[in-house]
């Protein structure tokens, strides 16, 4: 027991030497995550970058199998290996360098300095393990305390998310889907991460719950003073909790900027189609304009631009080459060639 | 729980009944006569006549079994006919050394093929999968009296390490348990793996690898814990498979238990035995079942709460 305090004290020391002061929380740069197997290279994740500053909500948004969860899970090195492979890119967390981590240096760093809450509550925890318990593990793994001050903190954090402690020694059949997912919330929450990524947190939840469940990982990250990634491709979650947004598609990111700039001035066609596709509330005899097609098979991504098969704007140009980078502002950037034209402009329903 | 374990108890006494229903019946159509068993060749036919009216062979089969049954509950199966011990005596003579020969075989099956199972699902699809697959079909390929002999011609005549028959104490226990453990390892890794497998790829093992959890507690105590219900269910059909005796073990190794010697009684047509042994292993086998479900209660809590709910 006193060699493994000695030993986490050792490996904490050996990471706070890697560690560069650093304003962001996160930073990606050129991320290329594929899974390869014998028969196909699915290229899920084909170089994206961006910065993540300290206490901010960054949104990434985009359909399933745009590679969002990927691109997460790469922050805690932790794509299912084989067959997924980080190609190349370099991950900052907390000025951390996790591609050049040992094993017992990221196990310091899972759990502490960067958590995760799962899309489905339902199986994201071991049925076979009391809640507490659950929730102690981290705990036990991060901090030198007895099992008996752990718990106590279980306890604790179960009040937090707004559970009655003493259901504490109950086992996950015992709860509800929302309650499941705050029980995720405390076991992520519970060493106070400083990054906190929310992979879906209410996709599989009754929308009475959704709001809850949001409003209560915005409350307490704003209490750790954490910063959060927040993966969804519901809009309307993305305006209520997002300071940043990324929209991504075909495993890159094709439009980024606070949230005001993707919201509000909106560049990428492919944003436009995801507003366009929301229904309108107040024009209700407007028709829900869905964009056609579907989003191409990563394993056999076109040669010029993801999403110009099912672009209304797309020319020969856009199927012939990669994207054209185009930055509107310090903030908004969006990759799409047609900007090359400075006359281009994309047209929002709600203007027409 | 406990109402449960009562409630399975209870249900016990229907399945002694089928059984011995079925036992009585099919001995009785076997065309032996029990006096000339007991009395050998050389007897005249008033003394088998005789014999057969003292011991109530002459009743109609109906006043038999309902007096055999009567019997059961006082702990009294007959009398052997070929050596005139009480069958009860017997069986709890014989039946402690089948118990230990199956415990301990169960151990070395278990003992091989968990670290096998786990080991083969970790490593899906590599070498070491099909190595581990490979030892458990060893296991299963060499047959139980040709492994046996192996080892006793290395262990005990080359050797001189261990006894070769007999039931003396720890030492004549381990080559024999070693003969009838191996030939189990194969289904066990088999379930190991595939319940390995099935687990491994559960989203609540991604959770603990976000809290920072090694990867050997993640597959001990996150996974394993989940893949031990198939793997329990296989420990408790060789268990109950063993508890009925493993014949050729026994003979082999000279080893007194209750296989060889049901065998041998069937030879001898000394039915008395045989149906008091097959009962007495009925109610044996079903106390193995229930003691496997009562387990399963005790490793997931969601059966535990069905059971209550009972």
């Amino acid at each position: 027991m006193f060699k493994k305090q000695q030993n986490r004290v050792r490996i904490a020391k050996a990471l706070e030497t890697k560690r560069t002061s650093t304003p962001y929380a996160v930073s990606v740069e050129d991320l290329t995550v594929h899974y390869v197997t014998s028969k196909e290279t699915v290229k899920a994740v084909n170089g994206i970058s961006f910065k993540l500053p300290k206490k901010r909500t960054l949104g990434i948004v985009g359909e399933t199998g745009a590679g969002k969860t990927t691109a997460m899970l790469s922050l805690m090195n932790m794509v299912p290996d084989p067959p997924g492979k980080i190609i190349s890119g370099n991950i900052q967390v907390g000025g951390l360098d996790i591609r050049g981590l040992s094993q017992s240096e990221l196990k310091r760093v899972r759990g502490k300095e960067i958590a995760m809450i799962f899309q489905d509550p339902m199986t994201s925890l071991n049925p076979v393990i009391t809640v507490g318990d659950q929730i102690a593990e981290s705990l036990l793994l991060h901090q030198d305390i007895s099992k008996q001050e752990a718990m106590e903190q279980a306890r604790g954090m179960l009040a937090k998310v707004g559970i009655d402690p003493d259901r504490a020694g109950e086992y996950p059949h015992q709860f509800s889907g929302g309650m499941r997912q705050r029980v995720g919330i405390a076991i992520a929450l519970a060493c106070k991460p400083s990054v906190l990524i929310a992979d879906e947190p209410t996709s599989a939840l009754d929308v009475t719950i959704q709001a809850q469940i949001l409003h209560l990982m915005r409350e307490l990250k704003e209490e750790n003073d954490s910063s959060m990634i927040l993966i969804t491709h519901d809009l309307g979650v993305v305006a209520e909790l997002c300071d940043d947004v990324a929209v991504m598609y075909a495993g890159n990111i094709v439009e980024y900027g606070t949230l005001e700039d993707v919201f509000n001035h909106t560049k990428h066609p492919y944003t436009e189609g995801l507003f366009n596709s929301l229904p309108n509330i107040h024009n209700r005899v407007s028709k829900l304009q869905p964009i056609p097609g579907l989003m191409p098979d990563p394993s056999k991504l076109p040669d010029g631009c993801a999403f110009a098969p099912r672009c209304p704007y797309a020319t020969e140009a856009c199927k012939a080459q990669a994207p054209y980078i185009k930055h509107f502002s310090e903030s908004h950037l969006a990759a799409c060639t047609a900007y090359h034209d400075e006359a281009f402009a994309i047209k929002r329903r709600e203007t027409e | 729980m406990l109402k449960y374990i009562m409630k399975r108890i209870l249900a016990i006494i229907p399945v002694v009944i089928a059984v011995s229903f079925i036992v009585f019946f099919i001995m009785d159509f076997v065309p032996t006569d029990a006096a000339v068993t007991a009395l050998g060749d050389g007897a005249t036919e008033e003394e088998l006549e005789y014999y057969r009216d003292t011991h109530g062979l002459n009743d109609p089969l109906p006043v038999r079994y309902v007096r055999y049954m009567a019997g059961i509950f006082h702990g009294d199966l007959g009398t052997s006919y070929a050596n005139q011990m009480p069958v009860w005596d017997l069986f709890f003579d014989k039946f402690p050394n089948t118990l230990r020969l199956a415990l301990a075989s169960v151990v070395v099956t278990v003992l091989l093929s968990l670290p096998l199972g786990i080991l083969a699902a970790v490593k899906e699809n590599t070498w070491v999968d099909t190595v581990c697959s490979t030892i458990s079909f060893v296991g299963l390929a060499m047959p139980n009296f040709w492994l046996g002999l192996l080892l006793i011609m290395l262990f005990a005549v080359n050797l001189h390490w261990l006894p070769s028959t007999g039931a003396e104490g720890f030492k004549s226990l381990i080559l024999p348990a070693i003969t009838c453990g191996t030939g189990n390892m194969a289904a066990l890794t088999r379930i190991t793996r595939s319940s390995m497998l099935d687990v491994l790829r559960q989203d609540y093992l991604r959770t603990a690898r976000s809290k920072g959890q090694s990867e050997r507690n993640i597959i001990f105590g996150h996974a394993f814990r989940n893949a031990q219900i198939p793997v329990v269910t296989q420990i408790g059909i060789q268990m109950s498979t063993l508890i009925g005796g493993a014949v050729l073990t026994e003979r082999v190794f000279a080893w007194p238990g209750v296989g060889a010697f049901m065998v041998d009684s069937i030879q001898k047509s000394d039915f008395e035995v045989v149906t008091g042994f097959v009962i007495m292993l009925a109610i044996f086998v079903s106390l193995v079942l229930l003691l496997v479900d009562v387990l399963y209660a005790l490793l997931d809590p969601r059966i535990k709460a069905q059971y209550s709910k009972n």
